[in-house]
């Protein structure tokens, strides 16, 4: 698939970074035209994935966390972002509404939000090594005003 | 400030600010912790008016403040939410547990 306009970036896993994360795919994906909020769904999903890197790949260190954005055609926006973290043991079970490894202050619900913001939701995982999720989100197309 | 705190009688009310999502998550649940311990409400107000962006961080704040008002019986209500707040906070099913309202817009 090719791609009309990319962008990454490479920021470290501190908590500061996910606003700095979600306002950038938000920049990036402006240039399709985005309604207010298709916007904030991509605001969510983005800050959902970057969180998971940060609280769970990295739970006691820093590490980086890379983020590739994609402008595909059709008004797609495709994003991945990736860790190299301590990974996933069983994906599935991860993904499943209120599951969550940390207790506490967590809903376990990251997931499901990416899910239910984006159009597609994929998780590549290895445990050791790290975590890639790719989201692709449709932008509606508008008559011009 | 990301919170601002009211307590009248039995009800307090926490008027949250800005965006909430893990990083900013933790600063809240102190500041409304202290509050509940201090006021001890029989009803706890949060006020999602002036909330720009919230992500499941914010879910499991309003979750784990529920929890502990279970503990002496008080209830909790979510007021004023944005549409796009309403869009994340709805996923987690608290509609069932605590009274909801949107606001005007
Ligand atoms: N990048 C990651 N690296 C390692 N483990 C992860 C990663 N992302 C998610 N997980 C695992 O998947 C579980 C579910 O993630 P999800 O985002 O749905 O919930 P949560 O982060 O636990 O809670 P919430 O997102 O509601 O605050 C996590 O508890 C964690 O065990
Ligand atoms: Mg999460």
């Amino acid at each position: 698939m090719k791609a009309i306009n990319t962008f990454s970036l490479k920021i470290p896993s501190r908590s500061t970074n996910e606003s700095f994360a979600r306002v950038a795919v938000a920049s990036f994906a402006a240039q399709l035209d985005p309604t207010v909020e298709e916007i904030s769904d991509i605001k969510t999903a983005v800050s959902e994935a970057v969180t998971n890197c940060i609280v769970h790949a990295y739970a006691n260190t820093i590490g980086d966390i890379y983020i590739n954005c994609a402008i595909l055609p059709e008004k797609r926006l495709r994003i991945k972002i990736k860790d190299k973290g301590c990974g996933i043991e069983d994906i599935k079970q991860a993904m499943e509404p209120l599951f969550t490894t940390a207790g506490g202050e967590r809903a376990g619900l990251g997931f499901a939000v990416m899910e239910s913001f984006t159009d597609n939701l994929k998780v590549r995982s290895t445990l050791g090594k790290g975590t890639t999720v790719t989201m692709e989100k449709r932008i509606s197309v508008r008559e011009n005003v | 400030m990301p919170v601002n705190i009211h307590s009248v009688g039995e009800v307090l009310t926490v008027y949250l600010e800005g965006e909430i999502d893990h990083h900013a998550a933790k600063g809240m649940r102190e500041e409304i912790d202290a509050a509940v311990e201090f006021n001890m409400p029989s009803l706890l107000i949060l006020d999602f008016d002036r909330v720009t962006f919230m992500d499941s961080s914010g879910i499991g704040l309003v979750m784990g403040r529920y929890k502990n008002l279970q503990k002496s019986g008080a209830k909790l209500n979510l007021s004023n939410l944005p549409p796009n707040i309403y869009k994340v906070m709805k996923l987690s099913g608290i509609e069932k547990l605590a009274k909801i309202d949107k606001g005007e817009n």
